[in-house]
């Protein structure tokens, strides 16, 4: 699946968007950042407060306990500032 | 309904003037516009990021909320991004109702849900040439969001 990032997510990951593949037993959003956050210090940094990660899943706000089987794309941000 | 995400800015009247051309039955729009304030002279410009794709398609669904909690006859948002300085229009709402009542409560309902469910973030410029960071989420704009769940 594709995974994007934006804001200081971005900034912190240190990329824009990547394919990722994560194994099966990473069965929802709140998984995968766990997963993302054991990478490196970049994904550890822009993970390490979860209440302030907002996740999207093909382009619609999703929970931490949202499955992610079948996403196509996944998104994370920080909350939104816009309007 | 019309929604736009566009780096350009936009015209308030000429929007306003599209929910109301060629009807007669439209009493009464409601146009919102957000502006970049200066911050006491502190801020240059703002950088707006946004999530290409779904900004439009999550905006739609707020609109589409809105739609079934007032009999609206048209709507129309345009929401900026990239570099916008002080004085600067970022986001526009405009409303067409039969009556003033809906118009306003949709326009206020709209503004509230887009701060806190579109994809967009805001970064300062300080006009002493520092980058400020990114702006952060406010509860108060949580708060506003959330008094429409119990109306």
């Amino acid at each position: 699946m594709k995974a994007v990032y934006f804001a200081w997510v971005r900034e912190r990951i240190g990329k824009a968007e990547e394919e990722i593949d994560p194994p099966p037993q990473v069965a929802t959003v709140a998984d995968l950042i766990a997963w993302l956050s054991a990478r490196d210090e970049g994904y550890a940094h822009a993970f390490e407060n979860p209440k302030t990660i907002r996740a999207a899943l093909d382009r619609a706000h999703v929970k931490p306990q949202t499955r992610i089987a079948g996403a196509r794309e996944i998104a994370f941000f920080p909350p939104m500032t816009g309007g | 309904m019309d929604v736009r995400v566009q780096r350009e800015d936009f015209d308030a009247a000429a929007e306003s003037r599209r929910l109301t051309e060629g009807r007669a039955d439209v009493g009464a729009v409601v146009t919102f516009v957000g502006l970049c304030r200066d911050e006491g002279g502190a801020l240059a410009a703002l950088e707006i990021e946004h999530y290409p794709g779904m900004a439009e398609e999550e905006i739609a669904r707020v609109v589409a909320e809105a739609q079934a909690r007032w009999p609206l006859i048209g709507v129309s948002i345009v929401h900026r991004y990239g570099e916008i300085r002080p004085g600067e229009q970022i986001v526009l709402v405009a409303t067409a109702s039969t009556h003033r009542g809906a118009a306003f409560a949709a326009a206020e309902f709209l503004m509230d849900y887009m701060k806190t469910r579109a994809p967009f973030w805001k970064r300062a410029r300080r006009a002493d040439g520092a980058i400020e960071g990114w702006v952060g989420a406010k509860d108060a704009d949580d708060a506003s969001a959330a008094r429409w769940d119990s109306a």
